[in-house]
């Protein structure tokens, strides 16, 4: 073999079977898996060392039931494999097939053989053999699909080793095809077809006639060759259906031979638990708890370690000021830097909780029951079951989650899905909210065991779903796009979830909230607070001008360097900058600063917390250093005396943030998931002015 | 007698006749819902839609409206 070369190795598999588990274990990375048929829906790549000379680009890719796809993921398998000039085009398939689901999942193996890959068959999951009473005679097995085989557990890590030694060898494996579908179907009709397509093997040019639609990449030549053959499609219909049973005929006749399940020996957890978890009232019970649970702990469990974070940055801050020399990069480290990284780190106990509850989940295959019992009433909003997922896994963050509304097959119902999935609570919002909550609503337990702060979030997260299903109703009877209806989903076996995918799924996700939302945040503060410490002629005279102004009233130093300061703000560039957007905010209960933060979190909600503490540790310039918190409930409105984050304002602003399309990433993931400006343009607009409208109301009858 | 899947019983089992080719999508047919299986309904959602099946060792949920197109004998 020669030494340096990249072997393209490609990982398919029907969902669910383990293809990323794998896919990790080759790699050394850490993506996403999960026990839900989906979790994958884009390609994803990674180096592996097969041996000493032999480096291998595994590409990790969607679940599919077969070749034939009908979801958008599935097309990127079907891609993948057809096209010869994308990048990723494998030298070899890996087919990733589970113990439980075999005789599935060499349906689609044998589908990769009629393509004439070097393909290997690994069946995974064999830790869950002997629980379920399976045994497979391998060795019968490699003779029968003239196939090499391997056993192994992506979870336990056993046979991957075995796995690499098989795939060094691979330059001898039979290439033959498995199902000989031109005798068995129509042997005259496929033979015009070799005589048509020479260049390709028989299957794969019946697959680009079949999926002629779903072949974006041919060539405009192949194209008219491919419409000029023009073969009917009833029939290719009913050659379809034929090949599917044809192929079912040679999997039984295999595995009759190779494979056998002991019911006695297999364990019945799966049907005792979806008669309570599907059960038409504990079903909906045990969901709502589960919710319940999730925000009731992100309040509970994190506010200690949140207020530890808090005072940790704010005695950072002092400790700058008092031991770095007195200067400008002094207060900059000082006021902008350090409460800007404070404004970050101190979410990552609540992230952290939510990550894991969600990984958790969905690691259980909970959450395919919660898209079965849910179906239905997705449907009446224009929406699928499968919509959930996504719904929920916004409360994360919206772009993976609008990724994952790829496995909808219907076209509306997943550009419903899209449209309305901004509105649920991502973890953006968390900050702002837990932050205004701690401050308007009281640290109260209400029927002994509820939290009045967690009740109050709860009700966001609620009102965020509210707002995505009344969009969804409004837009499924104002789009006027054509539905088919199509919804099958599998049902997964339960899991106990593996600690480490979760360990890892929270460790991701945390990271890339800090260092997604940190780089922005930091950024911003910089600027803001290089913006708020200098200014015009009037920011430079301040300590004279207000000094020869108060001279008559004989303040000491105190108040009156608190005013030179304020004055210092005001006069600033941002200070002007606000005064001008001032009349458009005032209506909602805001003055300038609030709206200096709420303008820098367009960009990236998570902002607004670390934009206001750097405002005011400009401002405080010189006083006792406090933490966001104090700082936020000591701000008072200059002229009523009144506190700041009063309950009035407070209200409008969660309410702002739970409406408004302030994501610059989301807008992007739209536009390339629709294909379109029209709809990410319609979000931003129309979830504005909601924003803008409620926020206005909600002021002026709680002021 | 024109059972169909939407006809079981939870807990009933039946063998797939024939369906509407039409009506079906080919994805059905290749996870592994086919004529001669045998099918048995697991599970009925709270408002009657979708099915939970088990057809040829698959767990499937499927959509009412899907399920009364593929006609079935029922086993007693
Ligand atoms: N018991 C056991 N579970 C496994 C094994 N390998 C993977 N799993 C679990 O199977 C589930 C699916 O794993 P994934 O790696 O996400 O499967 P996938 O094929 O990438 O799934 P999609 O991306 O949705 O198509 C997860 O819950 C894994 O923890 C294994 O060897 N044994
Ligand atoms: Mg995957």
């Amino acid at each position: 073999m020669q030494s340096n070369s990249l072997l393209n190795i490609a990982l398919v598999g029907n969902p669910n079977t383990g293809k990323t588990s794998l896919f990790n274990q080759l790699t050394g990375l850490n993506q996403k898996v999960g026990n839900y048929p989906g979790i994958t829906v884009d390609k994803k790549q990674g180096k592996c060392k097969v041996s000493e000379h032999l480096t291998a680009e595994i590409t990790d890719l969607p679940g599919t039931y077969s070749i034939n796809p009908t979801t958008l993921d599935e097309t990127i398998v079907l891609e993948t494999l057809l096209d010869e000039n994308n990048s990723s085009f494998p030298d070899l398939v890996i087919v990733v097939a589970e113990v439980e689901n075999l005789k599935r999942n060499l349906f689609l193996f044998s589908q990769i053989k009629d393509l004439q890959f070097p393909s290997i068959l690994v069946i995974n999951m064999s830790d869950q053999m002997i629980r379920k009473g399976i045994t497979i005679d391998i060795e019968a097995l490699k003779r029968e699909l003239k196939s090499e085989i391997i056993l192994i557990s992506a979870r336990k890590n056993l046979g991957i080793d075995a796995l690499k030694r098989e795939i060094e060898n691979y330059e001898n494996w039979n290439t033959e095809p498995i199902a000989n579908i031109s005798e068995k179907i129509d042997s005259e009709f496929f033979e015009t077809i070799k005589t048509t397509f020479p260049e390709f093997s028989l299957y794969k040019s019946w697959l680009l006639i079949t999926q002629q639609k779903n072949c974006g990449f041919l060539s405009s030549e192949l194209h008219q060759k491919i419409t000029a053959f023009n073969p009917d499609s009833e029939k290719i219909k009913k050659y379809q259906h034929k090949e599917t049973i044809y192929r079912y005929q040679i999997i039984n006749e295999i595995l009759k031979k190779t494979y056998s399940v002991d019911k006695n020996e297999a364990s019945d957890i799966r049907s005792k638990l979806d008669r309570i978890l599907t059960h038409k009232i504990y079903g909906y019970i045990i969901f709502f708890g589960v919710l319940m649970l999730i925000f009731q702990s992100i309040f509970e469990w994190a506010s200690l370690p949140m207020d530890l974070i808090d005072s940790l940055f704010a005695n950072l801050s002092e400790l700058a000021k008092t031991n770095f020399p007195q200067g400008v990069f002094t207060n900059l480290i000082a006021e902008g830097v350090i409460p800007g990284i404070g404004g970050v780190v101190i979410f990552i106990p609540q992230i952290a909780i939510l990550f894991l509850f969600i990984a958790t989940l969905e690691e259980t295959g909970y959450m395919s029951r919660v898209v079965f019992l849910m179906d239905k009433i997705m449907r009446k909003f224009g929406m699928s079951g499968k919509s959930i997922i996504p719904l929920i896994s916004g409360t994360a963050c919206a772009i993976p989650a609008i990724m994952a509304s790829r496995n909808i097959s219907d076209w509306k119902e997943r550009l419903i899905t899209i449209l309305v999935v901004p509105f649920t609570t991502c973890s953006a919002r968390l900050p702002v909210y837990a932050i205004l909550i701690a401050l308007i609503i009281p640290d109260k337990r209400v029927f002994g065991i509820f939290n009045l702060q967690g009740l109050t979030l709860m009700g966001l997260y609620l009102l965020g779903f509210a707002a995505a299903i009344s969009s969804a109703i409004l837009l499924h009877n104002v789009l006027k796009i054509k539905t088919k209806s199509l919804f099958i989903i599998e049902m997964p076996n339960y899991k106990l979830p593996s600690f480490k995918n979760v360990f890892y799924e929270v460790v991701e996700k945390t990271k890339a909230f800090i260092f997604g939302a940190g780089k922005i945040i930091l950024a911003l503060s910089v600027v803001l607070w290089f913006l708020a410490s200098n200014g015009p002629e009037k920011f430079k005279n301040a300590a004279e001008f207000v000094t020869a102004q108060e001279s008559a009233n004989d303040l000491p130093d105190e108040s009156l360097n608190k005013k030179i300061a304020s004055y210092k703000l005001e006069h600033s560039y941002i200070g002007i900058m606000g005064k001008v957007i001032e009349p458009v905010i005032k209506p909602m209960g805001y003055d300038w600063k609030i709206g200096i933060a709420l303008i820098s979190s367009f960009a990236a909600r998570e902002v607004f917390i670390g934009a206001l503490a750097t405002i005011y540790n400009v401002e405080s310039e010189g006083e006792d250093v406090a933490t966001i918190k104090e700082r936020m409930a000591a701000e008072v409105d200059p002229v009523t005396g009144e506190k700041r984050f009063n309950f009035a304002t407070g209200m409008s602003l969660l309410l702002f943030y739970a409406f408004a399309m302030q994501c610059i990433g989301t807008l992007a993931i739209v536009k390339r998931e629709t294909k379109s400006w029209k709809w990410p343009i319609l979000q931003l607009t129309g979830m504005g002015a909601l924003a803008y409208i409620v926020a206005v109301i909600t002021f002026n009858i709680l002021s | 007698m024109g059972d169909t899947i939407a006809s079981l019983l939870i807990g009933e089992i039946g063998i797939i006749q024939d369906f509407c080719l039409d009506a079906i999508p080919l994805n059905l047919l290749e996870m592994g819902c086919l004529p001669g299986k045998e099918v048995r309904l697991l599970q009925i959602a709270p408002l009657k839609d979708p099915l939970y099946i088990k057809v040829n060792g698959s767990h499937l949920a499927i959509r009412i409206e899907t399920a009364k197109q593929i006609n079935i004998t029922k086993l007693r």
